[in-house]
């Protein structure tokens, strides 16, 4: 307990400030051993109560913490506090006015998502700048890792143009659904989202541009994973150009014929991919049909079903 | 571990996780008679636990079809029968899954299908459980994938078979209701992988 006491002690001394260890001590001693509040609760009790005391505001107290540089793809870890120096690859529109930012923040090792709440006060970031975040914590949701900037947190700008790392990860499994999106659609001219209906979600009604991609989920029988394919994989995979599934849809009178046949091509069929791992999804650099010779699966399962039958 | 131990749920941004295909012998999906809804409203996902454990929401298979027949009165209702090394599986599609209908209505067997689904369970009045898949999609493929889903299908059903030995909920769970005859099924698995092999 007086561990606790010369730290806090410690601690605002830095800051110019005498506080009494008896009363640190006995306030301690009334919260913890009288009132049975948690250590660490009374800590922070015991601060606060001194920081309100001397009218320091808690981000003063908290701040000068060096926390240490990390890359985007060592964050494995819920709750913990870093620095990070990268480039903003993107800017998303945010889900709530308690964030004033959120996109993908990526440095030489690989990409991850940040949010930067509203409350926090820092300037704004722009996409294709790069910057050092200083005091960030991680964050995990569904296994999924991002950080989140509030307002101990810094945004420095740097001068620099961070070559963001395109981290390849490799897939194989069977294509088992293609999603709705799929197939030739159009997409805004202005911010190039595929439309629904015609209509772009930002820019209402307008002319599209035609595109052509697949949106699909493959699985290995143990989890399943969302690829991307966009239009010179999606043409050279299903052997059909842009133009020729124009001209299909439109002698069909109806777009989906070209989701037709691009669906009869893959579902139910094994594929290799490899792309960058984008959020949950893989953008498909490669892909191929999975052609490695299955006899050694066979071999090698066989032998692990046959322990004992020898003679076979 | 995911919350219903089945090892899914890799986790989407959106905090919905797609389930699993599993991949069930015809053999095993045939002995499959332990479905269960997870949670309590009618939207809960319903789940068939198979001998060797696999916690199944939703299955792929690929096999030959040999059969098939529009069974509805007023709609289409197909009905196919698609066969693997260990047996056959019954598949349906209705009005619900117009695409797998469609393909199964055009299909003309015998042919190689690839069936992504969900498990379906019905209770005769003898009460015997027969299983059945209800297509979600469903495509005609070649030789080569049928064969890669038999090894690929043996790959899980041995390595479902090793965690039967376990602790996994699942695998308790399936040893208690099925007493499952490891060695039998293994007999199984070699017998499908040595059919592809002779080829």
């Amino acid at each position: 307990m007086s561990d606790i006491t010369t730290k806090i002690v410690a601690r605002f001394t830095e800051l110019g400030i005498k506080v009494q260890p008896d009363e640190i001590e006995t306030r301690l001693d009334q919260l913890i051993n009288k009132f049975k509040v948690p250590p660490e609760e009374a800590r922070r009790n015991v601060i606060n109560y001194f920081l309100k005391q001397h009218n320091i505001p808690r981000t003063e107290f908290f701040e000068t913490r060096e926390t240490p540089q990390v890359k985007a793809s060592d964050i494995k870890e819920d709750g913990k506090w870093v620095t990070l120096r990268g480039k903003v690859v993107q800017l998303w529109e945010t889900k709530h006015e308690s964030m004033s930012q959120v996109g993908l923040m990526g440095d030489e090792s690989g990409t991850i998502r940040f949010t930067k709440w509203t409350k926090a006060g820092l300037p704004q970031v722009e996409e294709g700048k790069s910057y050092l975040f200083k005091n960030v914590i991680t964050s995990e949701y569904q296994g999924q890792f991002s950080v989140k900037l509030n307002k101990t947190s810094e945004i420095i700008p740097i001068n620099e143009d961070i070559e963001v790392g395109r981290s390849l990860v490799e897939y194989s499994g069977a294509i088992v659904d293609i999603q709705s999106g799929s197939g030739l659609i159009k997409r805004c001219p202005e911010c190039n989202r595929a439309l629904v209906k015609g209509a772009c979600g930002e820019h209402g009604k307008v002319d599209g541009i035609y595109d052509l991609r697949v949106k699909a989920v493959m699985d290995d029988g143990e989890k399943v994973q969302d690829i991307l394919l966009n239009r010179e994989v999606t043409e050279a995979l299903v052997g059909i150009t842009l133009d020729q599934a124009k001209d299909m849809a439109t002698e069909a009178l109806d777009q989906a014929v070209v989701l037709d046949v691009i669906k009869s091509k893959l579902v139910g069929r094994y594929f290799i991919v490899s792309g960058a791992k984008l959020d949950r999804f893989i953008l498909v650099d490669t892909i191929k049909l999975d052609t490695t010779p299955i006899e050694e699966g066979i071999m090698s399962l066989l032998a692990s079903a046959a322990p004992v039958a020898q003679e076979a | 571990m995911a919350e219903n131990g089945s090892g899914n749920g890799s986790g989407s941004g959106s905090g919905f996780a797609r389930e699993v295909a599993h991949r069930i012998f015809a053999a095993e999906f045939r002995e499959s008679n332990l479905q269960a809804k997870e949670g309590h409203d009618q939207y809960s996902p319903s789940y068939l636990l198979t001998p060797t454990g696999a916690n199944c929401n939703r299955v792929f298979i690929v096999g030959t079809l040999t059969e098939k027949d529009d069974v509805g009165t007023d709609n289409e209702f197909w009905r196919g029968r698609i066969v693997d090394p260990t047996g056959a599986f019954f598949v349906t599609a209705g009005q619900y899954q117009p695409e797998a209908a469609q393909v199964l209505a055009k299909t003309m067997p015998p042919e190689f299908i690839a069936v992504i689904g969900k498990p379906t369970t019905y209770t005769t009045k003898e009460g015997n459980v027969l299983t059945s898949i209800r297509a979600e999609s469903m495509q005609i493929v070649d030789a080569a994938t049928r064969d890669r889903w038999v090894v690929d299908c043996a790959k899980h059903t041995m390595a479902r078979l090793e965690r039967l030995k376990g602790n996994e909920p699942d695998a308790v769970k399936a040893r208690e209701h099925y007493s499952t005859d490891v060695e039998s099924y293994r007999v199984m698995v070699q017998q499908a992988l040595e059919s592809v092999r002779a080829r």
